[in-house]
């Protein structure tokens, strides 16, 4: 059996009167491209939230590699292996690409202000590390040409691309992409596909947000299905879709005669 | 030393950064300009070199609040009070104020304080980014109007303790300032009494230039490597979206805190200068007029970018003296007399200049380059989106 990447167990968080998760659990194993849909509402960007420090849980575990975190700060959470987008982009719109990259790859570096000021060797070595790495992700992204050009000039799709580059020069574990196929056209669609399927290739896990059924169907090797916060099916992609539970929570109460795999498209 | 530095700044900053032979000239050319031109500027009067020398000293200014408001983009109406705290501690360790009324003092320093330059600036900038960090601490939470209304208060805390911490113990004089302030030694270089120099006999005033020009261009050298360096990039990051940032691994904490001290160090140091050379501090230098005059400086030249700062620094550091030669003798050519004083016409001035920019140049008159501050290590081609991107390393 792979290693297990991430486990999340008891999760709950209470928002006023909202119990926006209840003793939801997950378990990513390694190389996995894991998929969390739901439909609006269930909790899933609250459950990511959670996972990588930005929304404090009321109870929980968490272990990451094997080794238990508390994801109670962002950026401890980035240094200890997992890397996200969000699901409206939050790039650094008067950065250029290049340099949005190059702060991913603050968590793997060093350099100090006294090694700024002095120019010390290790801060140019470091230096010129980060800007070869940056290069070489913009350019394993399809991003390259647009090194120079400020973030907020870039298409739509590219954007999109860029936080996934950013996120990558974090040296993740986990990847957590937040819907990053959201207000794609098909091509841009077809192209992050290839993308994922490329990162997957590389050793590094993924934890998928999506409200595209065809593409996490299509990608993903394991799925848990989220409503009202609460875990209501985990399995395949193929297990998932005919489970009743996820029919009527995407689709109402089912009465007879229902055809779930076309609706669900 | 002065006349040292100020020369080989240019040089080093052109090796460092592998700069082209045409950008390597115009510094070198730059470089002659700022020596000769006490000497050139000077034939006019002295009070044109003391403008320059105060232009160095907000070009330091400038620069710490750009660490600040323009890469860190955390706004700082209070930023005059580390200029204070670097004044005050050099007037405080160089004049007979405190051995006048401290006998304990007077007892342990017969011959009165007076502590060399070269412990009394670093004092005054450790103090400058200890309360620099005092400033941060609190408002590590707050962004834009709020933040800058704390830093306001801050600001004005610092000027009224120094207006009236003079009873029951005398530490700061009160209103009336702490006067008699020990002029700069440097390795027997009285600043003074000025001796020959390689033929040449430089006024004090001069040799203040000098030393003033040269700590101003260290500050902007600190200034561009801290900018291109991976603390510059995370400043850059929070200012952009501090979610995200946090999200790559940045401790935003750590780096805002950076930010105030970084800043505050060179209001101190710029402090301390100022009161070496002026002789003479009191609050009244220190208003919350100062904290914006600066600030117009950075949004006017071009918040973020290190030669606008500079640019919008010297600008209207030096308007005050140009209007004091302008003004009165046009308004009396024109109108028979002095409808409008000189100060008054200067906050206009501001004011216009202030509202100009934001209509036509929102982006100050010497903005960051649109494509991102890589250029000097990237060549350009024709275009924003040139196919051809260089590796590096």
């Amino acid at each position: 059996m792979a290693e297990c990447v991430l486990l999340a167990a008891s999760v709950n968080k209470r928002f006023g009167g909202l119990q926006a998760l209840a003793d939801v659990e997950i378990r990513i194993d390694e190389g996995q491209i894991y998929g969390l849909i739901g439909p609006n509402g269930a909790g899933k960007t609250t459950f990511f939230n959670v996972l990588t420090g930005l929304v404090r849980p009321d109870t929980g575990t968490f272990e990451l590699g094997g080794r238990p975190y508390r994801p109670i700060d962002p950026h401890r959470v980035a240094i200890a292996g997992i890397a996200r987008t969000f699901q409206n982009i939050r790039l650094f719109p008067d950065m250029t690409a290049l340099e949005n990259v190059m702060v991913g790859r603050h968590a793997r570096t060093h350099a100090n202000a006294l090694d700024a000021v002095l120019r010390t060797r290790r801060a140019r070595v470091e230096e010129r590390a980060i800007r070869a790495r940056a290069h070489e992700l913009l350019d394993e992204i399809g991003l390259s040409r647009y090194a120079n050009q400020l973030a907020r000039t870039l298409s739509y799709g590219d954007q999109r691309r860029l936080e996934v580059a950013r996120a990558l020069a974090t040296e993740p574990r986990l990847l957590a992409l937040d819907e990053p196929a959201a207000g794609m056209n098909a091509t841009e669609k077809q192209a992050l596909r290839a993308l994922l399927d490329s990162i997957r290739t590389r050793g590094i896990t993924i934890l998928l947000i999506e409200h595209d059924v065809k593409l996490v169907m299509g990608l993903c090797d394991r799925v848990t299905v989220l409503d009202y916060g609460k875990v209501i099916s985990v399995g395949t992609p193929a297990d998932v879709q005919r489970d009743p539970a996820v029919i009527e929570a995407y689709l109402g109460i089912v009465h007879a005669e229902p055809a779930p795999r076309a609706q669900l498209q | 030393m002065s006349e040292r530095a100020a020369s080989k700044d240019p040089g080093s900053r052109a090796s460092s950064a592998g700069t082209p032979p045409r950008v390597r000239a115009a510094l070198a050319a730059v470089g002659i300009v700022l020596i000769a031109l006490p000497w050139l500027i000077g034939a006019f009067g002295d009070a044109w070199v003391r403008a320059l020398c105060f232009a160095a000293l907000y070009v330091m200014l400038a620069l710490g609040l750009n660490i600040v408001v323009g890469f860190a983009g955390l706004l700082d109406l209070g930023y005059i009070a580390f200029y204070a705290v670097g004044a005050y501690t050099y007037a405080l360790l160089a004049s007979p104020h405190l051995t006048e009324h401290f006998p304990a003092l007077a007892h342990a320093f017969p011959h009165g304080l007076h502590v060399s330059i070269w412990i009394t600036l670093p004092i005054g900038a450790s103090l400058a980014a200890a309360f620099g960090i005092l400033l941060g601490a609190p408002v590590l939470k707050l962004r834009g109007d709020y933040l800058a209304i704390v830093t306001l208060g801050f600001g004005e805390i610092i000027r009224i303790f120094l207006n009236n911490l003079n009873a029951p113990l005398n530490f700061t004089n009160g209103p009336s300032g702490i006067t008699l302030i020990d002029q700069v030694r440097i390795d027997g270089l009285d600043f003074a009494h000025p001796s020959t120099i390689a033929g040449l006999q430089p006024s004090s005033l001069v040799l203040y230039y000098y030393l003033l020009v040269a700590m101003a261009l260290l500050a902007m050298l600190v200034c561009i490597r801290l900018q291109n360096s991976r603390l510059g990039r995370a400043w850059m990051a929070i200012r952009e979206d501090e979610v995200a940032a946090r999200a790559m691994g940045i401790n935003v904490r750590n780096v805002k805190l950076l930010a105030f001290s970084l800043g505050a160090t060179f209001g101190g140091i710029a402090g301390g200068l100022f009161a070496a050379f002026q002789g003479f501090v009191s609050p009244e230098s220190f208003s919350l007029m100062e904290s914006i005059v600066v600030l117009s400086m950075i949004v006017l030249g071009g918040l973020g970018h290190v030669p606008g700062v500079v640019l919008g620094a010297v600008m209207l550091a030096m308007l005050p003296e140009v209007l004091r030669h302008t003004a009165v003798p046009l308004q009396t050519a024109v109108f028979g007399r002095v409808l409008i004083d000189s100060e008054v016409l200067r906050m206009l001035l501001y004011g216009l200049a202030t509202v100009g920019v934001m209509l036509y140049r929102p982006r100050g008159l010497w903005p960051a380059p649109e494509h991102g501050t890589e250029g000097n290590n990237t060549p350009r081609g024709p275009g924003p989106a040139s196919q051809v991107v260089p590796r590096h390393g």
